[in-house]
């Protein structure tokens, strides 16, 4: 299992074929506390970059993007009841959803941790 | 309020090193650098300002005064541009009000103050909203007649403090607080420094808006703070909290295209305005009472848990778009999402069901009484 983190905080998880995606916990600590989660239906087509879920705190609404290209293939529907989860554990257990891997290419795109850690520091 | 910062044109309030060194996350705000939050974040510093005490720096609201030759000529001319009764406002007392534009919209929503003592009478002091001040100043200066003149206040600090403990708080450096109803405002003693004190603010909850001298606002701050049942609240938790208690956020809720009568504010028309007229936009005004205006502005609570935000569509069920949110998000206290906005009348009775259209998603909403949380403004009580 490799982790990677894109510009626009998130983590993705890959295990085989399989990329768990969520938030970071500098995401979360942006957002203050999380409300509300909408997550994507299981099944539908996401190419990179397109709008997959959307977090809501007390404040403002933020979309989350799909990372990679690929079928939505689990959303994490324990969010709907405890969107809480997203401050709580927002690297474990408040992970959003499970995509297809359909272009590994594009995980080249992406950071780890360290230059993840870094990119953090410059903002 | 007070100096200009080094980066950029936004101003810093008084209090300004006194949030950094809380570790506020500040924000541009009406041309001020504020605190949205400080690091408890907005739902704790929401609960433990209804629960407890909260104290926020509300430096970048403009305070002026009218000052007359007597407090009837001055309630005269304040009562030509507001459909609020100042003539018969008592010694100390407070009054919300709003400026009228010729057509009967809002130019601002603002507080007004009569002197508590008589030596002083004349003057109303008045706080209005950061980004109207320049807008409010030039339309008094046009306005108002050559026996009466405003005069803005620079160098003080405006700290609110509120929360069922906030006057229990204030009390124990400025004992005479404990005197004051709900409304009223009167010179005190904080720690032997001369302040002004109004028990009034925008929370829904007991509490005061204390005018004080800029280089003591600090210290007046912090002594605030020492005290454990207060914490620092932020513009975010300020904005919950005052949408729970179903009051305007102007350039939101209420503005210059809006009423007072559409607003749903007709509370600051006392009966002699009404009934007399006298105000820009009378005519206007004058009919909605009579027939009942085109729209209103109602509360709305949502029965799932996605917020619908300022400029969500509102439909009627299954049906077409008949209004705007102006104002909604969640609501801590009553722990699910609420909004306001305008619907046509006919749509406006409570228990009415609407629909609130997220990202092209119809959330189910009725019409629902405000305030969402009740008051829990002081009441002196009955001797």
């Amino acid at each position: 299992m490799t982790t990677y983190y894109s510009k626009d905080h998130e983590w993705i998880s890959v295990e085989g074929d399989v990329a768990t995606v969520g938030i970071t916990n500098y995401a979360q600590e942006q957002l203050g506390d999380v409300v509300y989660v909408e997550l994507p239906e299981t099944g539908k087509e996401l190419a990179q970059g397109d709008e997959a879920a959307v977090v809501e705190s007390v404040k403002a609404a933020s979309e989350v993007y799909a990372p990679l290209d690929g079928e939505v293939v689990e959303a994490n529907e324990a969010l709907a009841d405890e969107p809480a989860k997203v401050n709580e554990d927002p690297e474990g257990a408040a992970w959003f959803m499970k995509q297809k891997v359909a272009n590994p290419g594009q995980l080249s795109d992406l950071m780890d941790e360290a230059a993840y850690k870094a990119y953090v520091e410059t903002l | 309020m007070a100096a200009t910062g080094e980066n950029g044109d936004l101003k810093l309030t008084p209090l300004h090193d006194l949030h950094e060194e809380l570790g506020a996350r500040m924000v541009p705000f009406a041309g001020y650098t504020m605190p949205v939050q400080f690091n408890d974040g907005i739902m704790a510093e929401h609960l433990h300002t209804r629960s407890s005490a909260g104290l926020f720096d509300v430096s970048h609201m403009g305070q002026a005064f009218l000052i007359g030759p007597d407090h009837e000529t001055t309630a005269r001319a304040l009562e030509a541009l507001t459909p609020s009764n100042f003539i018969e406002l008592g010694l100390g007392r407070q009054r919300y009000t709003v400026l009228l534009n010729d057509e009967g919209g809002i130019i601002d929503d603002i507080m007004v103050t009569r002197s508590v003592s008589e030596d002083d009478d004349g003057r109303l002091m008045l706080v209005v909203n950061a980004a109207r001040k320049e807008i409010d100043y030039a339309h008094f200066r046009d306005r108002l007649p050559d026996n009466v003149r405003l005069e803005v206040v620079e160098e003080r600090a405006l700290i609110a403090v509120q929360g069922p403990q906030a006057v229990e708080v204030v009390a124990a450096h400025a004992p005479k607080v404990t005197d004051l109803a709900f409304m009223s405002a009167s010179s005190m003693e904080f720690d032997g420094i001369d302040c002004h004190v109004g028990r009034a603010g925008y929370t829904g909850e007991d509490g005061v808006e204390m005018s004080v001298p800029a280089g003591v606002a600090e210290p007046i701050a912090r002594a605030l703070l020492a005290d454990d049942r207060v914490a620092p609240i932020g513009l975010g938790a300020r904005d919950s909290l005052r949408l729970e208690a179903g009051l305007c956020l102007y350039g939101h809720d209420i503005d210059e295209t809006t009423s007072p009568v559409e607003g749903a504010i007709t509370f600051c028309m006392q009966k002699r305005r009404r009934m007399e007229g006298g105000f820009p936009g009378a005519d206007r005004i004058r009919s909605e009472l009579d027939e009942k205006p085109g729209r209103l502005r109602v509360g709305l609570l949502l029965e799932g848990r996605a917020p619908a935000r300022e400029g969500a569509e509102i439909a009627l069920p299954g049906g077409p778009v008949v209004g705007m949110v102006t104002s909604g998000g969640f609501a801590p206290t009553v722990g699910a999402p609420i909004a306001m906005g305008y619907v046509p009348t006919e749509h406006a009775d409570s228990g009415t069901q609407l629909e609130l259209i997220v990202r092209n998603r119809r959330l189910p909403a009725r019409v629902v009484e405000m305030p969402f949380v009740p008051n829990r403004y002081y009441r002196k009580p009955k001797t």
